[in-house]
């Protein structure tokens, strides 16, 4: 059982390590992923929310609706815990 | 299970550095606009100091000082916070989490609203994120020990 | 070569990755899987934090921003703060996740009084 695992384990990591070919080096600055949206973001976020965090910005004005559904998910997971584990009595 | 634990060098540095400790997550918490921080680092941050209380302490100290009432209410309040300012936003007028209009009702320019709406949001992930932890950490730390409310 | 030294970073991510997910599939102890599952995710935070870095860029916080900018932000001049957003929030919801999955391995000691897999699935047959 211990050997089909290892096997397994090997397979996704060949697999995956033979996928890097294709992603672009570390820190590249033409890499897919710095040319498309995120521009965007950088340079008009100090004209539009005033706010020198991008991060924050994006966070909370940009993916305001992500956030709060993500909020809601822990809020959902420590009910989750109470409902699981605390004693009520009646 | 967390015994009673009595050492006078941990409780007594517990003791002073926890408000130092609470002030620095409010500060994470309200200077998340310029610097590296808001209201998820925060939150953790104040949730951990009570965590800290918790641990150097006994289970008994951190309910006298946040019962477990307190803390649910916490963590609605701040879920409500958050969406309370996504439909202050849609009342008057705007898209559901649009600050821009909260130009109306705030004496300050639309770019300068959307900071504030920003701002308010931080408090109450902040808050949320306080009470999940510290709500998660005594619930598993505190086994048939408590009674719910 | 090339390959290797301009991509080393992915070999990392690649290597705790497949730790992880040895520990998830192979252990028996349920408590391993979940540190398992722990470790896996923080290859995959780890990894869209790396693809968000561009060479000789800084943090993305415009500097003595509240003095009002009075140049032009570049896009070169700073990181990819999206994968930073996104990954803020799976960290979050990393924790949540861990503190549900423990309540739920805490009532299923309370029940079979044992983590073992195997353990458990023999006394559920009976």
């Amino acid at each position: 059982m211990k050997l089909v695992a290892l096997i397994a384990v090997c397979l996704t990591g060949a697999l995956l390590l033979y996928g890097t070919t294709d992603m672009p080096n570390w820190g590249d600055p033409n890499s897919p992923a710095s040319l498309h949206v995120s521009p965007r973001y950088i340079e008009k976020t100090m004209e539009e929310t005033a706010v020198p965090n991008m991060v924050t910005s994006v966070l909370a004005d940009y993916r305001g609706y992500d956030t709060l559904g993500e909020t809601t998910v822990i809020f959902t997971a420590a009910i989750a815990c109470i409902l699981l584990i605390r004693r009520f009595s009646p | 299970m967390i015994s009673p634990f009595e050492d006078v060098i941990i409780q007594t540095v517990c003791r002073i550095l926890i408000p130092f400790i609470q002030l620095y997550g409010l500060y994470v918490i309200a200077h998340g606009h310029s610097s590296p921080g808001g209201g998820f680092q925060g939150g953790v941050i104040l949730g951990a100091s009570f965590i800290l209380l918790c641990l150097s302490y006994d289970l008994q100290e951190i309910k006298k000082r946040l019962s477990q009432r307190a803390n649910v209410i916490f963590l609605s309040v701040g879920v409500i916070i958050y969406a309370g300012i996504g439909i202050v936003c849609l009342l008057l007028g705007g898209n559901y989490l649009d600050y821009s209009w909260l130009r109306q009702i705030l004496p300050v320019d639309p770019v300068e609203a959307r900071s504030i709406g920003i701002f308010g949001i931080e408090v109450g992930v902040g808050v949320t994120v306080m009470a999940v932890m510290i709500s998660i950490f005594l619930d598993l730390a505190s086994e048939e020990e408590q009674k719910g409310s | 070569m090339e390959q290797v030294i301009g991509k080393y970073n992915y070999w990392i991510y690649i290597i705790l990755m497949m730790i992880g997910f040895y520990a998830m599939i192979g252990k028996k102890n349920l408590v391993k899987k979940l540190i398992g599952m722990n470790i896996f995710q923080t290859s995959i935070i780890l990894f869209f934090i790396s693809t968000g870095s561009k060479k000789g860029a800084t943090i993305p916080i415009v500097s003595n921003g509240h003095e009002g900018i009075h140049r032009a932000i570049e896009a070169f001049q700073y990181m990819n703060p999206l994968p930073h957003v996104l990954m803020l929030t799976a960290i979050v919801v990393m924790v949540s996740t861990f503190g549900v999955a423990l309540a739920l391995l805490l009532m299923i000691y309370r029940r079979y009084q044992t983590l073992d897999e195997d353990e458990i699935l023999r006394l559920r047959r009976k």
